[in-house]
C-alpha cells in the first residue's frame, strides 16, 4: 500500500506533545480490520485504560506500540519523534529496524501470560535487560533489580524460578523486569486476566503505587472496571476498531453516552 | 563346523579394542560436526532472507532423502575431481556430520518451535537484540526438549560409523573384516564388534536422558 506520508508532520513539537499519538492508524489482518484510522492522544503522566469487547482492537493498540506488530496505514508517535516511521531526506518513510530498537527503549510492556524467562530466577530476569541492553554493569543491574523488586514485594522470591512463583508473583516479577528498563511508558495488557481472584489485587496494588509515585505515562487494557474506574485519569472504550466513547471514569463509567458503551458495560457489570 | 575359539578371541582383543577408540572418535567428530552445522542449518531456515531459507531447506532434504553410503563416496571419491582431495577421515567425518546436521537441524527446529511466542515477545519487549534473544532466551529453552532427540541421533551415528569403513577409515568393522579375511575365521571379530557396540550404544542412551533431565533441572524448567 502506497500511503502519502506529506500530510503526516515529521516530529511533534511544543509544550502540549502528547506523549504518545495514535494518527490515521490502520492495523489489518488479511482482511481483518483491527484498527480503522484510529487517532487517539496519551499525554506525559497520564493513565489511560482501554476497555471494549474482545476483538475490538484493545489489545492491538498496545501490541503496535510495543512494535510486537507493524500497522498498515497511519503513524505513530512516541515522546515527540514518530515510532513506525523515521525521517528520510525531509519525509517520513517505515522505521527501520535501528530506528524501532532506539525507540523501544522508552516503552515497557507487561503481558497477560507474564511471559517471564522461564531458565532464569527473579532477579536474573530483572537483570537481564539491564546487562544485555543497557550495558549495566552485574553489580549495578542487580542493585537496580533488587530495588524494583523490593517495590513489588518480591525481594525474598529474588532466587526463585518462575516455576516456583504463583501468577499474582510472576506478573509481580514482569513488572518489575519492565521498570527495570526504565522505560517511559509503560504498557499493562491484561495484566490480570489470567490471575486467581484473590490475587489479583497483588497486581493492581502494584500498579496504583506506581500511578501514585512515577511520572511514568500508562496504558492499560483490562477488564477490571472497578479498577480502571478508581486508578484511570481516562477511560477509552474501543468498538470494531476505533474509539467509540471516551471520558473521565466518573462520566464513562457513570453517564456512558453511547448506546454501545451501555450495553457493554451493564453486560460486563452483570457478569461480575 | 562353527565353534567359538577363545584363544582366537583373545588374541584380536587389543586389535580391536583399539579400533573401538577409532569408532568413537568418528562418532565424537561427526557429531560435533552435526551439533554445530545442524544448528547452523536450523538458524539459516529462520531467518527473513527468502533464498537463504530455501537453499537450506532444500539442502536439508536432499541429504535427509539420499543415503548416507552414497555421501560417502561421493565426498572420498567426487571430491579430488574438483580439486577437494580428502583424507578418508576427513571426508568420512564430513559425510557423516553433514548427514546427521541435516537430521540435527530438524531437531534444533522443532526445539525453537516448542518455544511459546510470548518468550519472543518478552525479549522484544526488553529490546534484546536478535543474536541476544537467540543466545540467551529461545536456544537455552529449545534444547531441553531437543535433547532427547539428539541423543538418539548420538546413538544412530555411532552405529553409522562402519559405513565409513568403505573409504578406508580403520574403525572397529573395518578392523574386524581385515582379521576375518587375514585368519579366515568371521564369526570371533563380528560377534566382539557387535558386543562393542551394544556397550557403547547401551549407556549412551541412558547418558543422555539423565543428562536430559539434568539440564531441565539446571535450567529452571522443573522444581
Amino acid at each position: 500500500m502506497t500511503n502519502d506520508m506529506s500530510q503526516y508532520p515529521l516530529r511533534l513539537e511544543g509544550e502540549d506533545a502528547p506523549m504518545i499519538r495514535f494518527q490515521d492508524v490502520t492495523k489489518r489482518y488479511d482482511d481483518l480490520t483491527v484498527l480503522d484510522r484510529l487517532n487517539l492522544d496519551v499525554a506525559a503522566g497520564e493513565m489511560v485504560t482501554i476497555i471494549g469487547p474482545s476483538g475490538s482492537g484493545k489489545t492491538t493498540v498496545l501490541r503496535v506500540l510495543m512494535t510486537l506488530e507493524r500497522i498498515d496505514g497511519g503513524v505513530i508517535y512516541v515522546d515527540g519523534e514518530p515510532l513506525t516511521h523515521m525521517e528520510k531526506d525531509g519525509r517520513l518513510v517505515q522505521a527501520n529496524a535501528a530506528h524501532l530498537r532506539r525507540m523501544r527503549g522508552k516503552i515497557g510492556m507487561c503481558f497477560q501470560h507474564f511471559n517471564l524467562f522461564p531458565h532464569m530466577t527473579a532477579l536474573g530476569n530483572c537483570m537481564e535487560g539491564p546487562v544485555q541492553v543497557l550495558g549495566l554493569s552485574k553489580k549495578e543491574a542487580e542493585e537496580r533489580a533488587l530495588e524494583l523488586l523490593d517495590m513489588v514485594g518480591m525481594a525474598e522470591k529474588r532466587d526463585e524460578h518462575p516455576s516456583r512463583l504463583s501468577g499474582g508473583q510472576q506478573q509481580r516479577v514482569a513488572i518489575a523486569r519492565a521498570l527495570a528498563m526504565r522505560p517511559t511508558v509503560m504498557l499493562f495488557d491484561e495484566v490480570t486476566s489470567a490471575l486467581d481472584p484473590e490475587v489479583i489485587s497483588e497486581v493492581t496494588n502494584v500498579i496504583r503505587a506506581l500511578s501514585e509515585q512515577h511520572q511514568l505515562t500508562m496504558l492499560m487494557v483490562t477488564h477490571q472496571m472497578g479498577f480502571a474506574k478508581e486508578i484511570s485519569d481516562r477511560v477509552v472504550f474501543f468498538f470494531d476498531g476505533s474509539i467509540e466513547e471516551q471520558g473521565t471514569p466518573d462520566k464513562l463509567f457513570d453517564c456512558p453516552e453511547k448506546e454501545r458503551t451501555q450495553q457493554f458495560l451493564s453486560a460486563v457489570l452483570e457478569a461480575t | 563346523m562353527l565353534q567359538w575359539k577363545w584363544d582366537f578371541a583373545f588374541s584380536i582383543l587389543p586389535r580391536l579394542i583399539e579400533a573401538t577408540g577409532k569408532t568413537v572418535l568418528a562418532a565424537g567428530g561427526g557429531f560435533a560436526v552435526a551439533l554445530v552445522l545442524g544448528l547452523v542449518l536450523a538458524l539459516a531456515q529462520r531467518t527473513r532472507f527468502r533464498p537463504l531459507t530455501m537453499v537450506t531447506r532444500e539442502l536439508v532434504e536432499f541429504v535427509r532423502s539420499t543415503p548416507l553410503l552414497l555421501q560417502v563416496f561421493f565426498v572420498y571419491y567426487v571430491g579430488p575431481q574438483i580439486g577437494l582431495l580428502l583424507s578418508p577421515w576427513t571426508a568420512g567425518l564430513i559425510a557423516i556430520g553433514l548427514h546427521y546436521a541435516a537430521y540435527l537441524s530438524e531437531v534444533y527446529r522443532g526445539g525453537i518451535e516448542s518455544v511459546p511466542k510470548g518468550q519472543w515477545e518478552a525479549a522484544k519487549a526488553i529490546n534484546l537484540s536478535a543474536p541476544k534473544t537467540y543466545r540467551r532466551i529461545i536456544l537455552p529453552q529449545a534444547l531441553p526438549p531437543a535433547l532427547a532427540g539428539v541423543g538418539n541421533y548420538l546413538v544412530g551415528i555411532l552405529k553409522d560409523t562402519p559405513m565409513l569403513s568403505v573409504i578406508g577409515v580403520a574403525e572397529l568393522m573395518h578392523t574386524a573384516n581385515a582379521i576375518g579375511a587375514e585368519n579366515y575365521r568371521y564369526l570371533e571379530p563380528f560377534t566382539i564388534v557387535g558386543l562393542i557396540f551394544l556397550a557403547l550404544s547401551l549407556p549412551t542412551a541412558w547418558l543422555f536422558r539423565r543428562f536430559d533431565t539434568v539440564v531441565r533441572r539446571k535450567l529452571g524448567l522443573i522444581k
